[in-house]
């Protein structure tokens, strides 16, 4: 029987190395804050910025009196049977983070969300960046080497205040027989900007989530990022729902799919519901070995003046790209994986080098097993 | 370097060349001429070693061994090198990231012919996206500088060029064929396509070919070539009775 992990430090080589592969820095080098959770039971937390607070969920409702007006306020209870599950829990588990009014965090803060011997791990999370604060964080989600079935679920509700900033980055790193159901949503203010980025280039055996964003204030920006090779077996129902409910919001939702085999379905939606709003949803997949990306970009506009637009193409490496590189001496399987690294490569604006250092090791990985 | 034998390629059913032989030596540059469509540009990949044509008969011999087989990368690793007329855009793929896998980041020497080709702004772009005429070809100059091929096989390096990038691009392929040096030491070879001929007053070529319906119809003096076909066009050359014996 393996040991009970403890905190990560004290995790086995092993399972160190799998929470490595999601962003996570086990000795906390280059990090503000950390928060640590394995099954439903929380094991570290602490922030290293003054104006910023990780806390327990648990502990934050009862220290926070007004932290209640944030909680199921974003994602409904009776959303779906999943959302109920988490809010019948007697013992909410998850983390709290809140940027007060100005802070800034230079290297992210990290959430580790660690599947080790529950059938099911529920957490409910709330990201709060007050006026003006710029807020990093990495989650990774992972689950024991010896952890083969299981299931996450989790709720997350961000709150991007007046001018302020939050980046996202989700890495998974799951097993085969891992189900998980992520539910989130955000609200971004007026000039606020939300960067979600998420990345899965591990087998699992089934990601369902449509992540809401509403944007509520003038010229607030939402932009959300998929990076995905889905392995055989594996099932990623994915999408993101953005709403430009304010005048000059906009929003963008890019996706990079490749299938060696398994499912993606890939959902975008944005509706254009106020003047001088922009949507683009960009969806490009790669059918590496037989598999299926099913694309599904949806625009709606409801006034004039909301400028919508959609890409979506499927299909393979083109041979002239890859004999392109072998006249300049890349041999064959070189120079595919140097097409498909680059097809990868979504850099993303404002996002911290640390994070994009993060994604960048998770395509290495991949690269390493063969994608 | 190289000799073609008896060359005969078709692109599905239909014999795009036919009876190429061809022998470029040390030192030697040569220039492909011929009308739209003639077959020159798929001569070029048939050296190169693209899919999508079949050698039905012949050879190619580079520097004594026999390629006519061989995978692409491993004819691009003994020395030949190609300048695309279109290359394709590969997007994703930072022109950067190319260099330094090809270069074996030798970082250096990349950066000194990018600034030279003034390419060393766009090595975080995707390889040929959104690229103007000259950009390519100063893109495909660059990557085969890196490559450093001691064969070069031009396909059109003028075509899409504004004056001010021909003089760039011109310096820079006399460069990739050692003009700079002395006849008896060069060891740089070039089969250069062209159709204006404006990329010869930068290269001294020592040969000329002109390709027609799949063959080469005559072999000189490039220059006098030229002069004939700026004159006259290539009914002159379809006219001509004066064809050299292969």
């Amino acid at each position: 029987m393996p040991e009970d992990p403890g905190k990560m430090s004290e995790l086995s080589p092993e399972d160190r190395e799998r929470l490595t592969l999601t962003g996570l820095e086990v000795e906390m080098k280059n990090r503000e804050g950390s928060f640590f959770q394995v099954d439903q039971e929380i094991r570290q937390w602490t922030s290293l910025n003054e104006g910023i607070e990780v806390l327990p969920i648990h502990e934050a409702l009862r220290k926070y009196d007004w932290l209640s007006g944030y909680s199921w306020n974003l994602v409904k209870k009776d959303k779906d049977q999943y959302t109920k599950y988490v809010a019948d829990q007697p013992e909410p588990r998850g983390f709290v983070i809140i940027a007060r009014k100005g802070s800034k965090t230079i290297y992210p803060l990290q959430a580790c969300l660690f599947l080790a011997r529950t059938p099911v791990q529920h957490v409910h999370n709330i990201i709060i960046a007050e006026e003006g604060a710029e807020l990093h964080i990495i989650s990774g989600c992972a689950s024991a080497s010896y952890t083969k079935t299981g299931s996450h679920i989790g709720v997350s509700e961000f709150y991007v205040g007046r001018g302020a900033r939050i980046t996202s980055t989700m890495i998974h790193n799951w097993g085969e027989e891992i189900s998980v159901f992520p539910r989130s949503a955000a609200r971004v203010e007026e000039d606020g900007v939300f960067i979600s980025n998420y990345v899965c280039m591990q087998p699992v055996r089934k990601v369902q989530m449509a992540p809401f964003v509403e944007l509520a204030g003038r010229n607030a920006i939402a932009r959300f990022s998929s990076i995905i090779v889905c392995t055989q077996g594996s099932y990623m129902d994915l999408g993101s729902v953005a709403r430009l409910a304010a005048e000059g919001s906009s929003a963008e939702l890019v996706t990079r799919a490749i299938t060696t085999g398994g499912t993606i379905i890939s959902r975008g939606m944005i509706e254009g519901a106020a003047r001088h709003t922009k949507g683009h949803i960009e969806c490009r997949g790669l059918i590496l070995r037989d598999g299926v990306i099913h694309a599904i970009p949806e625009i709606k506009g409801n006034v004039v003046d909301t400028e919508l637009s959609h890409e979506a193409a499927v299909g393979k490496i083109a041979r002239d790209e890859i004999e392109y590189l072998m006249s300049r001496g890349l041999d064959e399987d070189v120079a595919t994986a140097t097409i498909i690294r680059g097809f990868l490569d979504v850099k993303i604006a404002g996002l911290p080098d640390a994070l994009q250092a993060q994604i960048d090791a998770a395509i290495d990985s991949a690269e390493k097993s063969g994608f | 370097m190289l000799e073609i034998e008896d060359l005969h390629v078709k692109i599905g059913d239909r014999e795009v060349l036919h009876d190429i032989n061809l022998t470029i030596r040390e030192g030697e540059t040569h220039v492909l001429m011929g009308p739209n469509g003639s077959g020159k540009t798929t001569l070029l990949r048939a050296i190169m070693g693209f899919s999508g044509l079949d050698v039905t008969k012949g050879t190619i011999r580079f520097k004594g061994k026999d390629i006519t087989n061989m995978p692409i990368h491993e004819r691009a690793k003994m020395g030949i090198g190609m300048l695309f007329q279109r290359p394709p855009t590969v997007s994703g793929l930072k022109l950067g990231k190319l260099l330094a896998v090809t270069s074996g980041d030798r970082v250096g020497m990349v950066s000194e012919y990018a600034r030279f080709l003034h390419m060393d702004s766009f090595m975080d772009r995707a390889i040929n996206l959104g690229f103007s005429g000259g950009e390519i070809k100063r893109s495909e100059v660059l990557q085969l500088m890196v490559q450093q091929p001691d064969f070069v096989m031009l396909d059109e390096p003028e075509s899409g060029v504004d004056l001010e990038n021909i003089t760039l691009i011109g310096n820079a392929i006399a460069r990739l064929l050692e003009k700079d040096v002395h006849i008896v030491n060069r060891k740089k070879s070039g089969l250069v396509i062209t159709h204006t001929g404006y990329i010869l007053d930068y290269l001294d070529a020592d040969f000329g070919h002109v390709m027609c319906d799949g063959a080469f119809r005559c072999h000189g003096n490039p220059r006098e070539i030229l002069k004939v076909i700026k004159t006259s066009g290539y009914k002159e050359c379809l006219a001509c009775q004066k064809i050299q014996e292969r």
